[in-house]
């Protein structure tokens, strides 16, 4: 791979080369979704693709997501490739039958005979200060229902090599980019971490395979999407007070690389899960039930979950602070599960 | 029925609340946010879907209600929560996060409340259709004789909502009012680019209720027509779809340049909160000296509520953790 010139983009920006280069080699994946036309997506998910592949294959739609999901799925059957953009994860709740019982479940119930090729992309997360309605994470609500891949990147190779990937599975894959780990231009200065050196080729990255993100030796941090860089931080300033942190993205929920998460928790004894969405009946409780099905001797102190503690996300700064998986809270976990 | 006189002076300091109340919400949020726009920092963060340029819709047909109606605003919910007399002090704190606004900053900009006016909002287009005919219903239920009022965006008939609402709103002959404000733009997407007819107020046909539209953004015109649409709600005869054409002065959301605008377009924009001015002026209802001393008063007004709000205290942290339930 050419890692010659440096390109350091965002995620944003890696994950519509994926999209674009797709596109210009493969006449059957097109984009429709909400102002992806002229605005290039809320989150510039499809920024200048308007202009460079015009209104036929870059669709605006009006906001009717029950009815464009429905017909990028019709599209995906009948033999094309649509990429659905979302805007907001809060919006599946007007279209959510249109995501898990026709896109996720057309390919089961007609035995395989027909498949749906179409990505969904949804911006999830909060931490901005937009509301309950404008905020939400909910990788959990997706990943809970059967037929539909689910990825979470955190950074930007990711998210070049999972869009690549997700436009050319036959399955039907939902994309979701956190808004702040995104490094769109009105969220301010882009987390660093989230940025990568991008290679001009396309590749592609294997869904259910973890990153190690740091290795370590006390104690496991799974963390997903932007929580990585929280666990990241609070990994980073534990290791000055003499704690090793071993920080793992699994990047995808669907398929979850239970295996990784094992080895590390066979290693360290010790797990936290940190992500954004509602605590209970998710995938911090995913991660924690699956290590001990497996290992169920394993763990020096009872694992600890740092999520959304199932409230709705308040507006106020310091109320939402309170509810966010943030470094701080990570660490103090980290250090609860040393004692 | 136009409104009298002291009625149309009373719209006209309501549109320049209004409209005062975002120039400094304006001021505050980008103040905050250069040289680097972070929406997430400052004294004002996240989202803000100002009214600039709306505020006719809102005086013009809030007036007409009475206490007993009920209203669902849509996520540009400012200049018709002011129109309904919620207190702007409390407006502002909740747009601060401030532990004495509206919901004590659990809500936000889109997410206005107030019981005692009968008054809800939300952030997802379109449903509002629901509760404002739920509350239809409950009224004539009850023997309350209230209607339900929702207001959206022209974007937002194309939900699915909307039309399944609607209909139920024709088979049951509810008191209910869809109130839709046409500014012409759905995000970065035209009427013309998103909407299959022209006018809205057009698909009354298909749910057996009454369809208005009102072109000229003029607080009188919409007066009078959102007094036709409550006394046809509210004699039984079934729904009412009032569509009211309007311009969108300052984009989506604040930051948003509206460079998908054309130029043309951009240069038709009209404020009504001029042009009701000079029509008051025009007619002798006002003169040009009153109608200063009302905008220096508004100013000082909202001044002050602005003041209020920045010096009110934030919420504590555990707040978050609490109000999920009863
Ligand atoms: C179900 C849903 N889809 C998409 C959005 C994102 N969104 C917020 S406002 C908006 C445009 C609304 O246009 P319109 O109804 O005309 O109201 P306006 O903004 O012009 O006042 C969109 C697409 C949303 N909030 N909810
Ligand atoms: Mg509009």
């Amino acid at each position: 791979m050419n890692m010659s010139n440096n390109r350091v983009l965002t995620m944003a920006r890696a994950g519509r080369e994926a999209v674009k280069w797709e596109m210009e080699n493969d006449k059957n994946v097109f984009m429709l979704g909400e102002d992806v036309y002229k605005f290039g997506g809320v989150f510039g998910t499809a920024d200048g693709l308007g202009e460079i592949f015009g209104a036929d294959r870059i669709l605006d739609t009006p906001i009717s997501e029950t009815g464009f999901i429905g017909l990028a799925t019709g599209a995906a059957i009948a033999g094309m490739r649509p990429i659905v953009e979302l805007a907001f994860a809060d919006f599946i709740g007007v279209c959510y039958s249109a995501i898990v019982n026709l896109a996720a479940k057309h390919h089961y119930l007609s035995n395989g005979e027909f498949k749906v090729p179409m990505v969904l992309m949804l911006g999830s997360g909060g931490g901005y200060n937009n509301g309950g309605q404008h905020s939400q994470a909910l990788h959990a609500c997706l990943a809970h229902m059967p037929g539909m891949k689910v990825i979470a990147p955190s950074n930007a190779y990711d998210a070049k090599g999972f869009m690549h990937a997700a436009i050319r599975s036959d399955d039907f894959v939902v994309y979701m980019g956190q808004k702040r780990t995104s490094g769109v231009g009105f969220f301010g200065a882009p987390i660093p971490d989230s940025m990568s050196e991008i290679p001009d080729e396309p590749y592609t990255i294997e869904f259910g395979v973890a990153r190690t993100v740091k290795e370590g030796t006390d104690v496991t941090v799974v963390a997903i999407s932007w929580a990585v860089h929280q666990a990241m931080d609070a990994a980073k300033e534990l290791e000055k007070e003499g704690i090793s942190v071993e920080v793992i993205d699994p990047r995808t929920l669907v398929p979850l690389d239970r295996e990784s998460i094992i080895n590390s928790v066979r290693k360290t004894g010790r797990l936290v899960v940190a992500d954004e969405d509602y605590q209970s009946y998710g995938f911090t409780s995913e991660v924690i039930a699956s290590v001990i099905e497996s290992e169920p001797n394993v763990f020096k102190s009872a694992p600890i979950r740092v999520a959304n503690p199932d409230t709705t996300i308040p507006y106020s700064r310091p109320m939402e602070q309170q509810v966010l998986p943030t470094s701080a809270r990570i660490k103090q976990a980290i250090l609860d599960v040393m004692k | 029925m136009l409104p009298d006189n002291e009625t149309r002076v009373k719209m006209y300091r309501t549109m320049l609340t209004s409209r005062h109340m975002d120039d400094r919400i304006m001021e505050l949020y980008y103040k905050d946010k250069t040289p680097v726009f972070d929406i997430a920092a400052g004294l004002i963060p996240g989202e803000i879907h100002s009214s600039h340029g709306q505020e006719a819709c809102a005086v013009g047909t809030v007036f007409v209600l009475g206490q007993e109606d009920w209203i669902t605003a849509a996520h540009r919910p400012h200049h018709t929560a002011i129109a309904r007399g919620i207190c702007v002090k409390k407006i502002l704190c909740e747009i601060m996060g401030k532990a004495n606004g509206l919901s004590a900053g659990r809500g936000g900009h889109m997410h206005l409340y107030s019981k005692e006016h009968k008054f809800c909002s939300s952030g997802i287009i379109a449903e509002g259709m629901g509760p404002a005919a739920g509350m239809a219903l409950a009224s004539r239920m009850q023997g309350k004789g209230g209607i339900g009022v929702c207001y959206l965006g022209e974007a937002a008939v194309n939900q699915g909502a909307w039309h399944e609402v609607m209909n139920m709103a024709g088979v049951y002959k509810l008191p209910f009012i869809c109130v839709i404000e046409d500014n012409n733009w759905g995000v970065s997407v035209s009427k013309a680019a998103s909407t299959a007819i022209a006018r809205n107020s057009d698909r009354a046909t298909s749910y057996n209720a009454l369809g208005l539209y009102v072109d000229s953004n003029d607080p009188d015109d919409i007066y009078n027509k959102m007094t036709e649409a409550t006394e046809y709600a509210r004699s039984g005869k079934g729904p009412v779809i009032l569509e009211l054409k309007t311009y969108r002065l300052q984009g989506h959301m604040l930051g948003d340049p509206q460079h998908y605008v054309p130029e043309e377009e951009k240069l038709a924009f009209r404020d009504c909160t001029i042009d009701y001015k000079n029509k008051l002026v025009n007619e002798g209802v006002i003169t040009e000296s009153e109608a200063d001393s009302i905008i220096a008063d508004i100013k000082n007004e909202v001044d002050e509520a602005v003041e209020f709000a920045i010096k009110s205290p934030l919420p504590d942290a555990q707040n978050a953790l609490t109000g999920n339930f009863v």
